[in-house]
């Protein structure tokens, strides 16, 4: 009955994936950026002691007897090796010409005539170096000398540094990554928390309870309640109407069906040929059996609607079989047989009256059906702290092997029915009734004796 | 010639025609088992004498090597590997600033070793330098000379002896003649970096008329002989050994600052055998370890060691780095030198 429905994704996944993604993306962002920001520090360290170092030689070059001479202090270049262990060269150039350090020391940047300072990076002795250089105009007697003071230094240090912030920083954005990551999962199992609760809400409802849906949901969620609700109470009109309809049709089919029997026995008295009255007769029966079918058939349905919208109220179980027994004592009277009932004083149950009255009648009716005459009946009642059984004890030949299994089956009827009017709806009609009550139909047959015993259970609260 | 000494044997004077640097001595050290197998080619300003024990200790553990060892002077080292390309598997040399700057200018190999870790962070240098020695350069005094003085323990306290007994000392004083010796230039510089005292000194030593050598074993040797009094910055380690022989002289590490060298080895990128030198160097360092800590008489003084009888708080071991290169820039060594001969050729 219910269609299958074919989930497509789910929230908790897209919701979760989503965040992820830009958690990592973030981390990303963030690892990115702090490299980058380390890198440029490291960057500028090396270029702030590099220039430390090309302005001491810068101050160092001056003018002796009309001659440039260069007293690079100790701690021009000592101070590059306290950073790191990398190769240092030097230069200083006058007029463009060579005065000392390595020659073949690569232009990187300065071009004639700038005063300042300029870095950049380039390739020397085979391995990528950090060059600073900076100029300054002195004067000679021959006119002003242009001074330029190159200091550079290879970078392994500061790769090693950089190697090292990479890492850092990767730590630092899985780090982040991670703590993302635990909060986008939390935060998608909050965000699905209330649509699992309304979920669990509906679906502890039992089959009938077609109550609105109430308590406070998000209000991305109001909308979704609010057409449930409508499909409810649609469902319910839908649901009352179907049980008028079934009402008036049992009405319909039962009135003039007795209309007819009784037109039949009218005829029956009066018809005197033995064919005639045999062919009536035959009528008669087969009346009987529609009206019986037609009567077990809309009980049926009726049931079925019934227990789709089951009002528990407080029955009086003993009362109920008592009245029910009562009004089958004629039947069993043909026949002459006795139904005895015993019971506790006070048995009430929560459930439908009409339906266990119908249920009920159904079992007796059949204890008497299939059993011979001036035989007797038991109906027992019984009452436990769960459940209340009334079990229907005859003397009858019981059931077939086959008839166990399948005896509760719609329109299922056993060989013993053979000359009994039937329709094969009377044990289904009682299973569904205990079903619907919380519990259930059993079957058997009296061991040691003949007979049959049906036990109908039911929930007692 | 820089000898201590002791007997020469199976030693020559080489001059290879197709070498344009001057080898003062050559010796081959079979190899002990007798195999012509792997050789090591060893370039060092160190006497012979004193490397024949690091040989053999060498040999006993790598018996299938034969060491090939060339002396030279640190400048002709210096030349021979960055001019010349002369075919070395390592270099030892007392000039640490030239072993810094050939390594600065790439000419050396990288070797990182489970023993080059255990190294202390100055006494190793981008893995390429690696000091395997502390030899602190010491005041050599002639006990006889100063008769009746107290043996001056500071550079002030000399300063103040020599003035005031100028008689006494006048022409008997050495040191380094620094235009000649690459260590002694070293030691100059650094003492020069240290304190203003050593102009000072050095101006005294002019007007003493101190004499001029070219190597410690030198000044030793006039020092135990008597030609001189002092011997400013000899090497501590030369001086001890020829203490040890009997050699009437006193080793003084001064107490204001004692400059400490580093003798260190580098591998060539010429090598032939860098796995060879490799393991040379490794031996060089843990030798030194078992010398430490054997603590007996040791042909070199331990890097680890703290010296004997010096102050361990005034040792300023020369720091392995780019500070090194300053002084060979040639405008300033020309600058120092003049500054150096305007203050001991005064006579
Ligand atoms: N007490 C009983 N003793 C023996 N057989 C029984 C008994 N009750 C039911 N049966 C068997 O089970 C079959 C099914 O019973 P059920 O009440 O469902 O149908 P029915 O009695 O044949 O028809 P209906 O009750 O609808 O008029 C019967 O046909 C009969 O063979
Ligand atoms: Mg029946």
């Amino acid at each position: 009955m219910t269609a299958d429905v074919q989930p497509s994704g789910s929230i908790r996944r897209r919701l979760t994936l989503q965040l992820l993604f830009s958690a990592a993306l973030l981390a990303g962002l963030l690892f990115a950026v702090v490299q980058n920001f380390a890198r440029e520090v490291a960057e500028e360290s090396q270029d702030s002691v590099l220039l430390a170092s090309v302005t001491s030689i810068l101050d160092a070059v001056t003018v002796q007897e009309g001659e440039i001479v260069a007293d690079i202090p100790y701690s021009a270049l000592s101070m590059l090796g306290n950073v790191s262990d990398d190769r240092v060269f030097y230069r200083i150039l006058a007029n463009g010409e060579m005065l000392t350090g390595y020659a073949d020391l690569p232009d990187m940047g300065l071009s004639e005539g700038e005063i300042g300072s300029v870095a950049a990076t380039g390739t020397y002795a085979g391995e990528s170096v950090r060059m600073v250089s900076a100029s300054r105009r002195i004067a000679l007697e021959g006119g002003p000398v242009e001074v330029v003071v190159s200091v550079a230094q290879t970078r392994s240090g500061h790769m090693r540094r950089i190697r090292q912030i990479s890492r850092d920083s990767l730590v630092l954005g899985i780090g982040f990554f991670a703590i993302a990551a635990l909060f986008a999962v939390l935060a998608a199992q909050s965000t699905v928390r209330p649509l699992n609760v309304l979920t669990g809400s509906v679906s502890r409802r039992g089959p009938q309870d077609l109550r609105p849906v109430t308590g406070s949901v998000p209000s991305e969620m109001v909308p979704l309640v609010r057409s449930l609700n409508r499909f409810i109470a649609r469902l319910k009109i839908t649901l009352s109407r179907s049980e008028d309809f079934i009402a008036e049709a049992a009405h319909r089919v039962r009135t003039p069906l007795a209309t007819v029997r009784a037109q039949a026995e009218v005829a029956l008295q009066r018809v005197e040929k033995p064919e005639n009255r045999q062919s009536l007769k035959d009528m008669i029966r087969a009346i009987d059996e529609s009206s019986r079918a037609a009567g077990q058939l809309l009980d049926h349905a009726m049931i079925t609607f019934r227990s789709d919208q089951l009002e528990h109220r407080e029955i009086d179980l003993r009362e109920l079989v008592m009245e029910t027994v009562e009004r089958l004592r004629p039947v069993a009277g043909l026949k002459d047989i006795v139904v005895t009932v015993t019971s506790p004083d006070r048995l009430s149950i929560p459930g439908d009256a009409i339906l266990v009255q119908s249920a009920i009648g159904n079992v007796i009716d059949n204890a008497i059906k299939y059993s011979p005459a001036e035989s007797d009946i038991e109906v027992e009642l019984e009452a436990g702290s769960e459940r209340a059984v009334v079990r229907v004890l005859d003397e009858g030949p019981g059931f077939g092997d086959e008839d166990l299994h399948n005896a509760t089956r719609r329109f299922a009827r056993g060989r013993n029915s053979e000359g009994t009017v039937g329709s094969g709806l009377g044990l289904t009609i009682a299973e569904d009734v205990a079903r619907a009550h919380g519990g259930g139909l059993g079957l058997r047959n009296r061991t040691g004796e003949k007979g049959a015993c049906v036990s109908l259970v039911l929930a007692s609260r | 010639m820089r000898l201590v000494g002791l007997g020469i044997a199976l030693s020559v004077v080489v001059t290879a025609a197709a070498q344009a640097f001057e080898i003062e001595e050559q010796r081959l050290f079979p190899s002990p088992d007798g195999t012509d197998g792997a050789v090591l080619k060893v370039i060092s300003t160190t006497d012979t004498e004193i490397f024949t024990p690091l040989a053999s200790a060498f040999q006993a553990q790598a018996p299938g090597v034969a060491v090939d060892y060339s002396v030279v002077s640190s400048a002709e080292l210096d030349r021979a590997l960055r001019v010349e390309g002369a075919a070395f598997d390592i270099a030892l040399s007392s000039a640490m600033d030239l072993q810094t700057k050939l390594a600065n200018d790439g000419l050396v190999r990288t070797h990182r070793s489970a023993d080059t870790e255990r190294l202390p962070d100055w006494a190793n240098w981008r893995d390429q330098v690696f000091a395997f020695t502390q030899e602190p350069a010491t005041i050599v005094v002639s006990p006889s000379a100063f008769d009746g003085l107290e043996v001056p323990r500071t550079r002030q306290a000399l300063i103040s002896l020599l003035r005031s007994h100028s008689e006494r000392f006048q022409g008997r004083i050495g040191t380094y003649d620094v235009r000649e010796s690459g260590l002694g230039y070293l030691f100059a510089t650094q003492d020069s970096r240290n304190s203003e005292i050593y102009w000072r000194l050095t101006e005294v030593f002019g007007r003493m008329g101190a004499e001029l050598y070219c190597c410690s074993s030198q000044m030793i040797q006039d020092v135990a002989e008597g030609h001189i009094a002092v011997a400013y910055n000899v090497l501590g380690s030369y001086a001890r050994a020829r203490q040890a022989l009997g050699d009437p002289i006193v080793v003084v590490e001064p107490q204001d600052f004692t400059t400490v060298m580093l003798r260190t080895a580098v591998i060539p990128t010429s090598a032939e055998s860098p796995a060879l030198a490799g393991s040379f160097v490794d031996f060089l360092i843990a030798a030194n370890w078992e010398w430490l800590e054997q603590g007996d008489g040791t042909p070199f003084a331990p890097i680890l060691a703290s010296g004997e009888g010096g102050d361990p708080g005034a040792r300023r071991p020369i720091r392995i780095g780019p500070g090194l290169l300053v002084f060979l820039d040639p405008l300033k060594r020309k600058r120092f030198l003049s500054e150096w001969q305007d203050a001991i050729l005064q006579r």
